[in-house]
Formats: C-alpha cells, sequence, structure tokens
C-alpha cells in the first residue's frame, strides 16, 4: 500500500484501540449508571456539550458524577426534545480515557506518554514558548482554539494570544464552520449572525434549506419545520442527497455540489423576470440591486439547469414558490459554505432574501445554522484571527484602542491580524512557526488533506496541547494538558440563534485535570503575566468580556448571569441592563449602533447590500483520472472530529465505521454490489472503506462522513483549495476515483 | 385533559434519539423497547418508530399460555409478570405490531410499557419527550389538533381479518384517502361499493 499514512507512520491511529491506554474505547452505561435515583441526587439544568442547537437538558449527578439525563421541558427553545448525542453524552462523565493528569511525550512509555505533574508540565510549557519566542520572535508561536469553548475561554483565548504571547496567528476551528456565511452577512447586512429567532420559522410560508441535512445535524429544527408543514407552508431542500428532510419536502432539488450560487442566480433571474420583487424594500433599504440585476441576466433557466444538474422545471417551481410567498424563511449550513466560493454561495442565497422583501419581521426569516455549540459566540470575541472583542476588528484604530483600554495595555502592543488555521499549518512548513498551544481543535481529522497537517505537528519544535481525551492531534504534542469537560465549568455559549445561554457547572475536574481557562493562566503567570490573568471564575471573565464588547456590534454589555437564567436566554445586542435583547435583527427601531436610527441594517446609511456572486467551478472539478466528486459531511450519532462521541459506545454502535454512500448507477458501473468494500482515491489521499448503495445521491457523487481519523478519514482525500476571502477549505467537493477492494486487515 | 400517545411516521428522521432514550429506563437500562424500522434504507432514508400499540383487546394477552400479560386500568398493557412468563414466544409472533421483545437472558418477554412508571406520576413517555421531530408525541387530543391541523389521528387497523383498536393514535395526512383494501381477493368479495362492482366485473 503506498498510503502516505503508512509511511508518515502516525503514532498509534489503528482502527483496534483495545490495548491503548488512551483509547478511544467506547463506554457504555455500568452499574455506577444503573442505581435508581437517590435522594441526594441534583438535577442540572445547563445545555447539550454539541451542537449550535444548545439544547436545554437537565445533568442527573450524584457525589461528583454526571449518571444521566432528565429532558428539561421548560427550556423554551427544544421543550425537552433531544438527538442521540444529548440523550448519551452524560456517558463522557467518568470515562476511561479521560486524562487525569499532564502527559509528556515518552515513545517508551505505553501510549507513548508518561505522566507527569500539572505544575511541572505548565513550567515545562512556559520554558518552550519562551525559548522559542526569544529565538524566533512573537510570532514563532501559534494558537489554535476552538468553538466548543463557553465564550468566557473563548474570549480568554483571544487575549492571551495578544497580550501574554504577542503573537498575531491565533485562529481557531470555526474556521471550518461559520466564516463563509460570517463573511458574507457583514458583507450584506453588516452583522454576522441568525436574523431571526428560530420561532420564525413556524409563520413562514415558504422554507428554503440549501445545504443542510437538518435532521442529523441540528435534529430539533425539524419540528420546527413540520410544524410549519402542519400550517400550509411549502418546504424547498437543496441538496446532493435525499437527506431525510428531504424526503419530505415539497420540492428537492438535487444539486451537483459546488454550484449553489448558480441556483441562487437563476431563482433571481426568474424572480426578475416574473416582477416578483419588493421595489419598495428594495428602493428603501438596499443598493446595488441594478449590478446585481445585470449580473444574473445570464443565468436563464436553461444555463442554470445545465450548471446545476437540476430541472429547468424544477428551478422554475422553486422560483415561483419563493417569488410568491407572503412569508419565508431561507436556511444555510454547511452544504453550501464549505467551498473555495462559500462566500459567493452565501450571498447569492442573501441576494433572493433581500430582492423578497422578506426579512426584519415576523416569520420572514434568514440565517445560517451554526454547527459548533458555540460557533456563534466563539466567533464574536476575539479567538478568530482578525477579530477583537465585540465582533470588532483588529485592523480598526478605534476598535483596537477600546480593547487596549479594557485590557490595560498600550494600544500598539495588540499585534495586528495573523493568519487563518489552515495557513498557521503551511507557515510551520516555511518555518516560520515553530511553537503551537492547541485547546478544543483536532485538525488531524478535522482539516482537509490531513497528512499534511500530521508532517506539519511532527515538524513543530514544541507542541501543547489541552483537552480532556487522548486526540487524534494530541498524539503529536510534546507536553498534553488535562482540560475540563463541559460539565466542569461554568459559563455562557450563544446559540444558532444568537441565544446566550448559561453553562452550569454539574461535577468537579476529576484527578489534576483543571478548567481550561485556569490552565491558561497558569502559564500566562509563568510567563509574567498576571495582571489581566487572574480570574477566579468564570463569572469574571464574563464581566470582561461585557465591557469589552460593549459598543460593538456583538454587544453583551447589557447580559448578565441572572438575566440569562431569569428570561431563559438572552439574543444580543443588549446594550444595557434594561435592555431585553434583540431576538429579531432588522426591525425598525431596534438596536442598531452603527445606523442610529438611519435604517434596519448595520451600515452607517442603514441599507443592506447587494453583492454580485460570481459563479466559479470547484477548485478540482472532476476528469478523465478523477471522474467521481466526493462530498463528505455528519451523521446523526457523532459529532465534529468525534472525540467524544466515538468514546461513547451506543453512539457508536448506531454508525460505527464510515461508509461511501454511492447510487446504484454508480455502482453497477464500478461493479461494486452492498457491503463491497472500495478504495476512494483522490490526488492527495485513499481510503477503504465499505459502500452503502443508496438511491438517495446523485448518481456523479460519492458522500463519506468525517467523524473518524487514521485511515478511515475522509479529510485523507479532501483538497486543502479554500475560499480567498473567508477562508474556509472546500470539504464539498473534490475528485476521487473508486475501485473494489478486499477488506483490509487492521 | 388526558394525555395521549400518537405516532407520525411522516415526520420520523431515524435519528434514534427514541431509542437511546428508551434504554435509559431504570427498569430496563441499557435495552430499548422502542423499535426503529429502516423500511428500505437502498432505496429511502424513510424510518418509523414502533411503539406498544396497547390495544384494546391485545393479542398478544390472548395468546398467552400462562395470563402473564396484564392491562392496567388506565389501558396500559404491561411487560409479562416475571413470575408467570414461559418466555414461549407466542406474544412476539401474535402480535400484529411486532412489538414485545423476547429477552432470552432473563426468559422474560419484555415491551414497551408507555413509560408506565413516568406516566404515572404525570411525566411524559421518554420517547416523546425527547423525540426532535414531533414524530412520538404524548400530550391532549385537542393539543395535537390545534398544533397539526393537516392530520387526523386513526386508532383502528386491520390486519387481514383481524380489526385492532389501540391507545396509541398513529397520525396520517389529512388528505390521504383511507385504504379500503389490502388484499385485492378481499375487494372481490365485497361488492358494497363501486370499487369492489368494478374489480368483480374485472373478475369475471
Amino acid at each position: 500500500m503506498k498510503n502516505a499514512s503508512v509511511a508518515l507512520n502516525a503514532p498509534s491511529i489503528a482502527v483496534n484501540h483495545a490495548d491503548d491506554p488512551f483509547g478511544p474505547h467506547p463506554a457504555y452505561p455500568s452499574s455506577a449508571h444503573q442505581s435508581i435515583p437517590l435522594a441526594e441526587e441534583k438535577l442540572v439544568p445547563t445545555h447539550c456539550c454539541f451542537c449550535g442547537m444548545q439544547c436545554g437538558i437537565q445533568l442527573r449527578v450524584q457525589g461528583n458524577r454526571v449518571v444521566g439525563f432528565e429532558p428539561w421541558e421548560e427550556f423554551p427553545f427544544n421543550r425537552g426534545m433531544l438527538c442521540p448525542k444529548g440523550v448519551k453524552r452524560y456517558l463522557q462523565g467518568g470515562h476511561p480515557d479521560r486524562l487525569l493528569s499532564a502527559y509528556e511525550r515518552d515513545d517508551q512509555a505505553p501510549g507513548g506518554f508518561r505522566p507527569l505533574p500539572v505544575e511541572k508540565a505548565l513550567d515545562r510549557v512556559a520554558e518552550e514558548i519562551r525559548r522559542i519566542q526569544s529565538r524566533y520572535g512573537n510570532e514563532a508561536f501559534a494558537v489554535l482554539s476552538g468553538a466548543s469553548l463557553t465564550t468566557e475561554k473563548a474570549y480568554l483565548m483571544g487575549k492571551f494570544a495578544r497580550v501574554c504571547l504577542k503573537t498575531p496567528n491565533i485562529d481557531y476551528n470555526g474556521r471550518l464552520c461559520m466564516v463563509s456565511a460570517a463573511a458574507a452577512n457583514k458583507k450584506a447586512f453588516g452583522i454576522d449572525r441568525c436574523a431571526n429567532p428560530f420561532s420564525d420559522i413556524l409563520d413562514a410560508e415558504v422554507i428554503w434549506i440549501s445545504g443542510s441535512n437538518i435532521a442529523e445535524c441540528s435534529p430539533i429544527l425539524t419540528n420546527y419545520i413540520w410544524q410549519a408543514r402542519e400550517h400550509g407552508a411549502r418546504v424547498i431542500v437543496v441538496d446532493p442527497r435525499i437527506t431525510p428532510i428531504a424526503r419530505t419536502c415539497d420540492l428537492f432539488l438535487p444539486v451537483k455540489p459546488g454550484r449553489d450560487v448558480a441556483l441562487f442566480n437563476g431563482i433571481l433571474h426568474l424572480m426578475i423576470a416574473s416582477d416578483h420583487l419588493d421595489h419598495d424594500f428594495i428602493r428603501n433599504h438596499t443598493v446595488g440591486f441594478e449590478e446585481v440585476a445585470r449580473s444574473v441576466a445570464e443565468w436563464t433557466p436553461r444555463r442554470t439547469a445545465e450548471v446545476t444538474g437540476i430541472s429547468e422545471r424544477g428551478i422554475r417551481q422553486a422560483a415561483e414558490w419563493w417569488g410568491q410567498a407572503k412569508t419565508s424563511f431561507l436556511l444555510h449550513a454547511r452544504g453550501i459554505e464549505h467551498h473555495s466560493h462559500g462566500v459567493e454561495n452565501c450571498l447569492g442565497a442573501i441576494n433572493i432574501v433581500l430582492a423578497s422583501g422578506r426579512i426584519g419581521r415576523k416569520g420572514c426569516g434568514y440565517g445560517t445554522i451554526t454547527g459548533q455549540g458555540n460557533g456563534q459566540g466563539g466567533r464574536e470575541h476575539g479567538q478568530k484571527c482578525d477579530q477583537l472583542p465585540g465582533a470588532r476588528d483588529i485592523s480598526h484604530p478605534e476598535h483596537r484602542q477600546h480593547v487596549a483600554r479594557i485590557w490595560g495595555v498600550p494600544v500598539d502592543d495588540i499585534p495586528g491580524p495573523g493568519v487563518d488555521a489552515y495557513e498557521i499549518f503551511r507557515k510551520i512548513d516555511r518555518g516560520e512557526i515553530r511553537g503551537l498551544l492547541s485547546l478544543c481543535f483536532n485538525p488531524v481529522v478535522s482539516l482537509p488533506n490531513n497528512h499534511f497537517i500530521q508532517k506539519m505537528l511532527r515538524r513543530l519544535e514544541f507542541y501543547v496541547a489541552i483537552d480532556f481525551f487522548m486526540s487524534e492531534t494530541a498524539r503529536f504534542a510534546h507536553i498534553v494538558l488535562p482540560g475540563s469537560l463541559h460539565e466542569e465549568d461554568e459559563g455562557t455559549v450563544t446559540s444558532a440563534e444568537g441565544r446566550v445561554i448559561r453553562i452550569r457547572k454539574a461535577v468537579d475536574c476529576p484527578g489534576e485535570a483543571r478548567q481550561d481557562w485556569r490552565l491558561i493562566q497558569g502559564i500566562a503567570h509563568r510567563l509574567g503575566c498576571r495582571k489581566g490573568f487572574s480570574f477566579e471564575h468564570p463569572r469574571e471573565i464574563f464581566d470582561e468580556l461585557r465591557r469589552a464588547s460593549a459598543g460593538g456590534i456583538a454587544d453583551y454589555s447589557g447580559i448578565t448571569y441572572e438575566k440569562i437564567d431569569e428570561q431563559m436566554g438572552v439574543f444580543w445586542p443588549c446594550p444595557n441592563e434594561n435592555h431585553r435583547g434583540t431576538p429579531r435583527l432588522f426591525e425598525p427601531g431596534s438596536y442598531n449602533p452603527v445606523a442610529q436610527g438611519k435604517g434596519p441594517f448595520y451600515f452607517p446609511d442603514g441599507k443592506a447590500r447587494f453583492n454580485v456572486a460570481t459563479y466559479r467551478p470547484p477548485a478540482e472539478d472532476v476528469d478523465e483520472d478523477y471522474p467521481i466528486i466526493l462530498t463528505s459531511g455528519r451523521v446523526v450519532s457523532q459529532f465534529l472530529s468525534g472525540t467524544q462521541t466515538r468514546r461513547i459506545g451506543p453512539l457508536l454502535d448506531q454508525y460505527p465505521y464510515p461508509r461511501i454512500e454511492i447510487h446504484p448507477i454508480l455502482a453497477k458501473k464500478l461493479n461494486l454490489q452492498e457491503g463491497d468494500w472500495a478504495t476512494v482515491e483522490s490526488r492527495r489521499g485513499q481510503c477503504t472503506l465499505p459502500v452503502q448503495i443508496v438511491q438517495t445521491i446523485r448518481p456523479d457523487t460519492v458522500f463519506i462522513p468525517y467523524h473518524w481519523g487514521g485511515q478511515l478519514s475522509v479529510n485523507q482525500l479532501t483538497i486543502d483549495a479554500q475560499d480567498p476571502v473567508s477562508k474556509i477549505p472546500e470539504f464539498k467537493v473534490c475528485a476521487v476515483r473508486l475501485r473494489k477492494a478486499d477488506k483490509p486487515s487492521r | 385533559m388526558e394525555a395521549e400517545f400518537f405516532i407520525d411516521p411522516n415526520r420520523c428522521i431515524g435519528c434514534q434519539a427514541c431509542v437511546q432514550a428508551c434504554s435509559e429506563c431504570d427498569t430496563h437500562k441499557g435495552y430499548a423497547m422502542i423499535h426503529l424500522e429502516f423500511v428500505d434504507r437502498s432505496r429511502s432514508t424513510q424510518t418509523t418508530p414502533v411503539v406498544c400499540m396497547h390495544c384494546e383487546q391485545p393479542t398478544c394477552a390472548e395468546v398467552c399460555p400462562a395470563d402473564a400479560i396484564k392491562k392496567t386500568e388506565e389501558g396500559i398493557v404491561r411487560s409479562a409478570r416475571k413470575p408467570r412468563c414461559v418466555a414461549c414466544n407466542n406474544c412476539v409472533l401474535a402480535c400484529p405490531f411486532g412489538v414485545p421483545k423476547m429477552m432470552a437472558e432473563f426468559e422474560l418477554m419484555m415491551k414497551c410499557d408507555m413509560c408506565y412508571d413516568r406516566t404515572s406520576v404525570g411525566k411524559k413517555p421518554m420517547c416523546a419527550t425527547v423525540c426532535p421531530s414531533g414524530a412520538l408525541y404524548f400530550g391532549p387530543r385537542s393539543e395535537i389538533e390545534r398544533l397539526r391541523p393537516a392530520s387526523a389521528a386513526v386508532n383502528e387497523f386491520r390486519f387481514g381479518r383481524q380489526t385492532v383498536a389501540t391507545k396509541v393514535n398513529m397520525m396520517v395526512p389529512k388528505t390521504a384517502g383511507r385504504a379500503e383494501y389490502i388484499d385485492v381477493a378481499d375487494a372481490l368479495q365485497d361488492n358494497s361499493n363501486g370499487k369492489a362492482i368494478m374489480l368483480e366485473m374485472i373478475h369475471q
């Protein structure tokens, strides 16, 4: 096998992990979970640790252990509903793989690491940071963070990188998630947030879903959509696969991966042709329509059909329903965002919303569906390479001044913009970055072309990973620090609809594990930074964050933990303590510090922007050598890089390994039958997996879920092409070939 | 108002939250009593959750040689009683909905009892609480009629010549006609309406 992963000899990433002290071992309910509710059992109302829906859930706690869950029916978003991940998340507590001490790399030790006291590990981390920075400069040390962290931690990470490490090079895994939508939203609306609460879905006549496997990735939204259908709503789903939500939709448009912008342009073309436009809205509240109208003139139904692979009839039907609707809600997610033209895709979607005038009113909504638990809050307060708290711009002098004042540092000490998460690895390749700290990020599984990522991690002079399990990435670390699970810390997160909610601590960290922010402060202290890094409680971090965000677009200054409890969440912006928050953006009279009453949108003139959305094919289109499109995504029982969910037995059993979804027409051509194994090969790597033959996928496309590492990782194949603006990688399209294979012996 | 159980297979997304939540019940921890059927994954993502329908005249109880299956006053058909169950499998074979499970390691038939431990203290069954799509719903009939005006609740089912009335309701689209016949042969013998007469003519 000439697979590069073998040549690279990645440590312990085989499929059978039974002998590995760090697993992953699947956990099942044990006798500790069997006990019937005891008198001293407490129920802790908090939220799920996984996706951006942030369902309310109560954890059942006995002693210092989470032993189960009880639905939390009072929380308004999900009213007790949960997906299987939420139901079984309690099994991550007391897990045999949990890191209970710090570890130091030692090839002779079991699993390749030997334990060492946390204090000693922190000493070594500080020493290495100092050594690398004094030898190569501050910029040579980088930080990778994550959007599953509380907003308090995300804020502290940004501050730690800029104030303590004085490095511009911090970025986060929201780079693989939200950034295309964020960039498009800022260009069009001047603000990056879902424009409406999801309750507006209930009043929509037409619900347009582009590139979102809602039933598996944000299951609770299914109920909102069905509720709308019960009252007559029509549902349009655009996806290369008939996902469970697509199965029951009113119009399914099986788009060829990577062609979404063409569809949106084609729809706008027909809206103009049929005069299904809100002329008053366009005139009074937008700029740039004429230019966009000219740009879509070429997108006739025929051309749109040719490019998108959707029937002309389907395109016309969608345009008619969308054009004539009185109310509507357009939702999109990674399916249109994970592209080298992800921002254009989103702008195309926004253009058909603006042309309809259906935004900023009850039942008239638009929004991206955030993927990660704190995908929204985690991208607002400064762990993104170009951003400061309050969704401020790190290059903007006034923004820098405000944050420098809060941080108590000279404004010139705050570094300028750094580079995106993928570029950090390219900088390692060029020798510009020599040291790395990561928290809540598993790039060995989640970044495209991951053989390159592994090679770069091996090249680092020093790498420290903070994690609660030994993730595939942490295995490359020199030092691993034992961080905290979601249920071991207090804080806030912001859900996909922009609702700031509270995460409550249910148990203490076990063993020597510590809350992540305490570990970060421990490093800061050793580097001589006590001032500004001596918080005793997440609430103190939140209070500083409130002040840092004040006056910014993502203004949290009026949000308190008490107000969150009282209102069951507060939608930002919330500029003062008497303000109840802003569930729906762009309403007349709603808080808008940019337009100051000139209009609903977050620009000085209060007007939204139409943006020309130019169609470009994917970076790597199919050809004779690689004739099949590969697209990747998620399954309902696993979450992101699987660090947690691959350790939860009942979830793993539900979908134990990745399969290649393939249409019977393509399967026949390749002589593949159900149960066969096939090797999928791209220009970057190959992967041998069982095939699942289904009529629910386009015959020119295969699908593989991405939650696994090592030889099961689809990201061995994916391409590292990125959107030039958002820098999101093109996970959703690359070119591959398939051939029948023997089942590999692993 | 009394809460009732409603199943809408149309809404089911196959996520298995119900299966995972059912196995959390303290009376059968680790084992799910609910069934989730993948109709034919090669053709469709359609899935269907099946809870015990709690029949008015439970076939499972009728065929039990040991009189181990009892119905509560509220109409809940319970799992077999441990001291009586002889693990003969009659109920498993006879149930028209395929609900009872023979737990070989316990030599006992177990099945969905509509979370008797929860419903008897005013809570909702676990599956119907967590179900994210509303495919499983527990609440007053007036509530679901208000929430789902396009659907109708059905609680009478025919299996060949057997008609079964159940406590649990199945939601069907209001616009969908009632299936008159499942077996054409039945139609041929029935001349009560136009369709059947037409079929009879074809037969002749």
